[in-house]
Formats: C-alpha cells, structure tokens, sequence
C-alpha cells in the first residue's frame, strides 16, 4: 500500500462519515458500545465455530447498507489488513490434524475449520470496525468516548491527532514526494536519509505546535480545552443497541443456521 | 468610549539572543480606523503583531489598548480587547469542527452555553460560513478556511482586529472574497500584510515599518503610491498602481 | 505487529482492555498534576507527526525489505512517559478506527504491546541509566539500541502471549516464539538506530526540546512508580483470572444447553474443576478428537484441501447446518442489497 493510497483510503473514510443517514444520526455512544459488544460476542465463540457466526454477517451490512457506505471499499480494506490474521491462521491447518466430517463423505481437517473460523471473526470484526468510523465522524466518537468516561485529556489529545492528521499527512507527502523524484526508482531510502526526513518534519512540528498554542493563547486558553456540545441520548438510540445486543445474544445461543436448515430440509423432506 | 484605541508608545524589544527587533515604535489607532503595516521581511512586523496580543511584552516602552495597559497580568483581559488572527488558517483552526473552534474563545471567556453559540452563530454568519458549521477544518477551502479563522476572532467581540496576512496562498476568487469580507467589517482593524493591493483595498491608512522603526505613517493611497519609498523597503507599487503609474508616465 | 480481534478471546482482550484504560487513566492524572499548557497542542501535533512519519517507509540496511518508525521511544525521550503514552495510545486508536489495524477488541492489547513498554519499562529501567545526561552521542546509541530491541521483543512476546493464552491457533508456543521474535530483534535494532538518529538530529537542531522534556519528566519518584506498576499487573491478572475464569465455565455450559436444545452431537465431556483460567486453554486443545462430531463446517471452497477423509460419524446434521449457513448469508446479502437498491430507486439524482 503506498502511501497515497493509503492516504486517500483515510481520506474518503472521513468523508464517508459526515454524510447524514439514519445510520450517521445515532448517536455515537449507541454505536461504540454496539460494535464494541459485536466485537467481544463475535470472538467469544470456541475456536471451531464457523456456522453459528454466519448471521452476524447481518450487523455489518445493515449498518452498510443504512449508512449507504460502497461495500466493496469496506472490503477491499478489510483484505489489505488481513496478512497477520491470515500468517498466524494458516498454520492451524498444519498443526492441528484431526478430522472434521461437513457433509456425507466429505471430511477435512479440523485446521482448516478453526482457520475458517479466525477468518469469519476477522472480517466481521474488522468490517464492523471500519463502519463504526465510516458512519460517525471522528470528533462524534471523541465525544462519545468523552461521555462514556475516558479522560478528558486523553480525548482532548485524540482530537487534536486528529486535526492535523491530514495537514502534517500532506507535509509528508509533499516531502517524500521530493526525496522519491531524486531517488531514481530505488525504492525507499536508507535509514539515514529517514532520519533526516522525519528530522525536518519533527522540527516543522514542533513549530507548528507553537503556533498552534499562540493562536489559544490568543482566545483565551488557560489549561483546559472546552467542549459544550452535549447529544442527547434518544429513544431511538437505546433502540438501536437493545436491538443489537437481542440480536447478539439470539445468534450467540441458538444456533440459528442448523435451525434453519433443518427447518427447510424438513420442508423439502 | 476613549479617543484612542490601541496605542504604542516608545515600544522597544529586544530577543533573548540581543538582536533588537524593535526599535521605538510609537502609534495610535482609533476607533474604527482601519490600518496597513506594511514592510520588508525581517523589518519587524511579526514582532509588532506579536506584541499587539501580549504573545510578548515590550522589553521597554508601553502598550495600551483603551485605558488598559499590556502587562503580564492584563495579558486575558487584553487579549479580549484585541483579537489576533494568524498567518496559517490550519494554525489559526485548532479544533477538529467549525463550530467548537469558533465557540473556543467564547467558552474560554466564561459565557453560559446560550450565548456562546448566539456569539458563534452570529460570527459565522458575518463571515457567511454558517452552512460549514459542523464541517471539519481540513473539509473546508482555502478561502472558507480564512474566513472561518476570522470568525474564531470575531465570536469574542474583540474592540480591535489584527490580521497577519488574511490572504496569503488564497487563489485569486478566495483573496477577493477575504477582501469583501474586511470591507464589510465596521471593526478597527489592523493588516498586515506583502500584498499592497490588498491594503490599498482595505485600509484607509499605512505605516511602514523599516529596522524596528516605523519610517512612514499617512493615507495608504499616499504611501503606496510613493514608488521611492516602497523601493526602499524592498516593496513594489500596487499592480492596480503600476498601470496607472506606467500610463502617466508614457502621457506625460 | 497489530493484534487482530480474530485471534483474541474475550478474556484476554478484556485483561489488556483494564491495563490500557487503567494506565490511560494513571498517565492522565500524573499529567495533569504537572502539565505545561504548551504541551497539550505539541502532543496532538507530535501523534499525528508519528502518525505521518509512519507512512514513510526506508529500506532496512542488509535486507532489502522497507520499514517504519515505531515511535514509543523517541516520543517518551521527547515528552516523557506519561504524555508520551497518551500520544501511543491516541495513534494506535485513529490507527485502529481508520485503517482498522486489529480492530476494537485488540486495540487494548496494541496500546500495551506498543505504549506501555517504551513509556513505563524501557525508559526508566534501560534509557535513562544507559543515556545518562543524555549528551554523549554513543551512550545515546546504546541506549536508543537496547531500548529499542528490548521494546520490540517484549511487544512480539506480547503478540504471542495474547494469541496463545487465547486459543485459536493451533500453533505450539516455542514454533510461534521462533517465528516472531528474529524478525522483531532486526526491527528492533532499526528502530534504535532512527530513535538515536533522530535525537541527535534534534539535539543539534533545537536541544532545548530535549532539555525541557527530561526536565519536567518526574520519574525521580521511582519507588511510587513502581508500586504503581506493581498495582497495575495484580489488577490485570486479577481481572484477567476472573473474567477468563468466567469466560471459559460460562461458554462451555451454553454449548452444552446448546448441544441439548437442538439435539446435536454428544457434549465434549466437560473437565470441572479446573481453576487456573489459563488452563482453559490447554483444555481447549485437548478436546480436540471431540470436537470431530461438533456442527463446524469450513466453506465450500476448502472441501479441496481435504486430507484422506476418515469414516466420519453423523454427517448429516453437518449438512443441515451447511445448508442452514449458506441460507442465512443469502439471505443477510439478500437485505443488504434490498435496502441499497431502495435507496437508489428513491433518490435516482443523489450519486
């Protein structure tokens, strides 16, 4: 992933998530928690479940398609991330022989079950991830996370990550830019020429910050970074996660899949 | 309401490492004058402007806006008075909405929520940003992104608006629209600023400042028309100026 | 190396969770006490500073291969460890959030394997001794060296703890140690070399940053430091003990409701008992020939690397349950594209 690309992924993320759908409108704690508890109900399954984790594929795409985010940029996303899941995965095949029958004389081994299973876990965990931030924008989440009690410096200090996230990006760019079209095709740098990089846009930051703190000194900074925006929590936010988290727990103890196929073979039967 | 505004009398500052970069600047501004400095780079403009919110304090000399003298202690009080908006928008546009970076000043000034977002929306809507309220900074344009640094200033009322230049690296329609909006200001405003043309059409009167002393001080279509003195400064005649200049030359 | 949620149980997701929160909150509140205010706009500048540089890549002396700044280090020696754990832990949140690097549940386990051993452990206990008064260009080596591999093998020891003590691999801890720990040593080593490089670049450039920062640093108070971490690991084992305690009889017992409600297969035969969380684990692994008759199936695709197929037992409820999951993707793609075709159909102008 070069670094352009990886900028414009970022890029279009943000802007995906100032859009206004019913999805955008909840409020942020309601989707924090509820991709939170998605998360930790999804790996709660034992290592050889794969068909009980199907129906969770429904969260993701509701959340998707409400919030009317491209599902092929989610995914592509998904799979650029997924080369340590899939690294510490494949190995379960070679380790763990035992066999597994799925189908009258069809048999494999129970690896490949548990590797099927990391991979399920990982795209819809990652793909929830990814839509929490594509569906509430980046200061809506500080603010949630504000309210669900982390500290206030903390958050104070993710906002300001995040301001000038894109500004000092830019400055990368725009050096690498120069170092690339003087390297001649030889891919990267040295270390040397790194530091040297990264020396001068740590100098570049450091001023910039002192710009910054003249400019709140200016309008009357004295030590706290104030925020007055208060969301109510709406109805149809405790909606939205009493539904997901029913949700949650029906696919996490009934076992909706087998359920359903044998209703239908028994219908077909 | 006193006569003078914001007055600078025998100001001399000196940087920790000697070089002085002051050297006994004296002016007064007045209720809604509107004033240009202009000047060569290093002749001491960002150290005047620096001094003009407290961000440094004259190592002699005095600075007063209204009946309030700059100390240490009146710096809050004085940075009320006087609202500085900086050179660089994405310096300027701290918080990650339009909307909490304007409300910043006001909360930081104690106002109940009401009135905050009162002051905020009537500050946005001066600069005619309104619309970009809940917008990220890096989402907006060159020109919006200046016209809401304005905004972050206006929202805390200040009697005075010092502006280091308000259209550096604006494209031509974002520097024209900065320009309407200055005009359309009845505040006292101070600009600085490379850009003649801007001045010329902005303020009423220049000062030029050369060395850490302020070498001239008259209406801005005097000053900037003066090509000797400009030259002297390492600056150039207003383009609008030049055309005139180069056909009174030719005519006469 | 990122953590992902896939290869976490909630247990040890929710252990690393407390620690991280709970030093967030420590690092907050020593801050807080002593805060110069121009800090608080350089640490936002300096996270998405560490998270720009990230993005440039350099090639890695004798290999070939290209790698980037880490960042914990140069960013305690630069801010001190309680800012520069915040500053970790903001960028590997925006990491997480907007390159889903690992994902929410393994956030927690990133900011400690990434923040707390720069911050907390490789600063005081390797950095400061080594570097000194931090003036002498080789003991700055030294120090950045050592702390620097140091800090990355105990983040790739981390990585295999968490997955290990999770259970879904299958991969034996000593393969999976050897595997990670060499390559971590080189990046280690590379990660030493920028943190001094750039010291010394700063150094020359604008010592004063370095002054003030070690400085306003107040590590002298080492004894409460400690018991502060001391604190800090009872209250992660504890928790971790008592949440995988419950997290291992509690999901057993719904298997087995499970099993008896649909009817399906036998039950692994449950070993009670066993206190020790960890051991779940182990226990996990050991039920494996159990596990043959249990209603997992792989995707469709993987019938292909089936290995010499064995007499199996009861494949049929296997193929219901198949059939079962391939209707309930049908039919949650099936919404999915519902709802999207609505959409379009209702504002045909909107792109």
């Amino acid at each position: 992933m070069s670094f352009e690309t990886a900028y414009s992924g970022i890029g279009r993320l943000d802007r995906l998530s100032y859009r206004d759908t019913v999805i955008h409108r909840l409020d942020p704690r309601a989707k924090v928690v509820a991709t939170m508890l998605f998360a930790v109900v999804v790996v709660s399954f034992p290592k050889y479940e794969v068909l009980s984790l199907l129906p969770f594929f429904l969260f993701p795409i509701l959340i998707g398609a409400l919030g009317d985010i491209p599902a092929g940029f989610i995914a592509r996303k998904v799979v650029a991330v997924s080369p340590f899941a899939v690294f510490v995965g494949i190995f379960n095949p070679l380790f763990d022989p035992g066999v597994v029958a799925i189908a009258p004389g069809v048999s494999v081994s129970a690896g490949w079950i548990s590797f099927a299973s990391i991979l399920v876990k990982f795209s819809l965990t990652i793909s929830a991830a990814l839509l929490l931030i594509a569906t509430t924008s980046f200061p809506g989440i500080c603010r949630g996370l504000r309210r669900l009690g982390i500290p206030a410096l903390f958050v104070s200090q993710l906002l300001f990550l995040y301001r000038y996230l894109f500004v000092l990006i830019e400055e990368a760019i725009r050096v690498v830019r120069a170092r690339d079209m003087r390297a001649f095709g030889k891919k990267g740098a040295g270390v040397r020429v790194f530091v040297r990089i990264v020396g001068t846009l740590f100098l570049r930051t450091v001023e910039r910050a002192e710009r910054i703190y003249g400019a709140m000194l200016a309008r009357g900074f004295r030590g706290d970074v104030p925020s007055m925006r208060s969301e109510m929590f709406r109805p149809a936010d405790a909606i939205f996660v009493l539904a997901a988290g029913g949700f949650f727990a029906l696919c996490r103890f009934v076992p909706v899949p087998q359920m359903i196929g044998r209703l239908v073979g028994g219908l077909a039967g | 309401m006193s006569h003078h505004l914001l007055e600078f009398k025998d100001v001399r500052f000196r940087y920790p490492d000697g070089t002085e970069a002051l050297k006994g600047v004296s002016f007064l501004i007045t209720h809604g004058e509107s004033v240009g400095i202009v000047g060569a780079n290093g002749a001491g403009k960002s150290t005047l402007l620096l001094h003009m919110n407290g961000y440094l304090l004259p190592t002699s000399g005095s600075v007063t806006v209204g009946e309030l003298p700059l100390r240490k202690e009146t710096r809050p009080e004085f940075r009320r008075k006087v609202g500085v908006v900086f050179q660089n928008p994405d310096d300027q546009l701290f918080m990650p909405t339009v909307f909490d970076d304007v409300a910043f000043g006001p909360l930081n000034l104690g106002l109940p929520p009401d009135r905050v977002r009162e002051r905020v929306n009537d500050a946005l809507r001066q600069v005619g940003a309104l619309a970009l309220a809940d917008k990220p900074p890096h989402h907006l344009s060159g020109g919006e992104k200046s016209a809401v640094a304005i905004a972050t200033v206006i929202s805390m009322e200040p009697d005075i608006l010092v502006m280091d230049e308000p259209a550096a690296s604006l494209d031509p329609k974002g520097r024209r629209s900065v320009i309407g909006l200055l005009n359309s200001f009845a505040h006292s405003k101070i600009v600085a600023s490379h850009d003649l043309d801007l001045i010329l059409d902005v303020c009423a009167r220049c000062l030029v400042i050369r060395d850490g002393m302020i070498v001239a001080d008259g209406p801005a279509p005097e000053i900037l028309s003066d090509a000797t003195l400009l030259a002297e400064n390492n600056l150039e005649l207003p383009l609008t100026l030049q055309g005139r200049a180069a056909r009174e030359g030719t005519h006469r | 190396m990122h953590m992902a949620d896939a290869l976490l149980s909630p247990a040890v997701g929710a252990t690393f969770w407390a620690g991280t929160i709970g030093t967030i909150g420590y690092a907050s509140k020593k801050l807080k006490e002593h805060l110069d205010d121009r800090k608080i706009p350089l640490m936002g500048v300096l996270g998405a500073f560490i998270f720009a540089s990230q993005m440039i890549n350099f090639t890695i002396p004798g290999t070939g291969s290209s790698g980037h700044l880490g960042g914990g280090m140069i960013l305690t020696v630069l801010l001190g460890p309680h800012a520069a754990f915040l500053v970790m832990a903001s960028v590997l949140t925006v990491q997480a959030l907007f390159f889903a690097d690992g994902g929410l549940l393994a956030l927690g386990c990133n900011i400690w394997n990434l923040g707390f051993y720069p911050c907390f452990v490789a600063y005081p206990l390797i950095y400061k001794p080594l570097a000194g008064d931090g003036r002498s260009p080789r003991r700055i080596l030294l120090a950045s060296m050592a702390s620097g591999i140091f800090v990355f093998q105990a983040g790739a020891f981390s990585v295999v703890l968490e997955t290990l003590l999770s259970g879904k691999t299958a991969l034996p801890f000593t393969t999976f140690l050897l595997m990670m720990q060499p390559i971590h040593l080189a990046i280690g080593v590379v990660e030493g070399f920028v943190t001094a490089g750039m010291i010394q670049y700063v150094r020359a450039a604008r010592p004063e940053i370095l002054d003030s920062s070690a400085s306003s640093a107040p590590l002298a108070a080492g004894i409460s430091f400690r018991n502060v971490l001391i604190g800090f690991v009872a209250f992660a084992v504890v928790t971790g003990g008592a949440l995988s305690w419950f997290a291992s009889a509690h999901p057993d017992g719904l298997e087995w409701s499970i099993g008896k409600v649909t009817g399906m297969g036998e039950l692994p035969e449950q070993k009670r008992g066993i206190p020790a969380a960890l051991k779940s684990v182990q226990e996990k692994t050991a039920f494996l020939p159990g596990y043959g008759f249990k209603p997992a199936a792989g995707e469709p695709k993987e019938k292909k690397q089936e290995r010499p197929a064995w007499p199996n037992v009861d494949a049929g409820t296997s193929l219901s349950g198949l059939l079962g999951g391939v209707l309930v993707l049908a039919i949650a793609f099936g919404i999915g594209w519902a709802i999207r075709a609505y959409r379009r159909y209702n504002r045909p102008g909107s792109p």
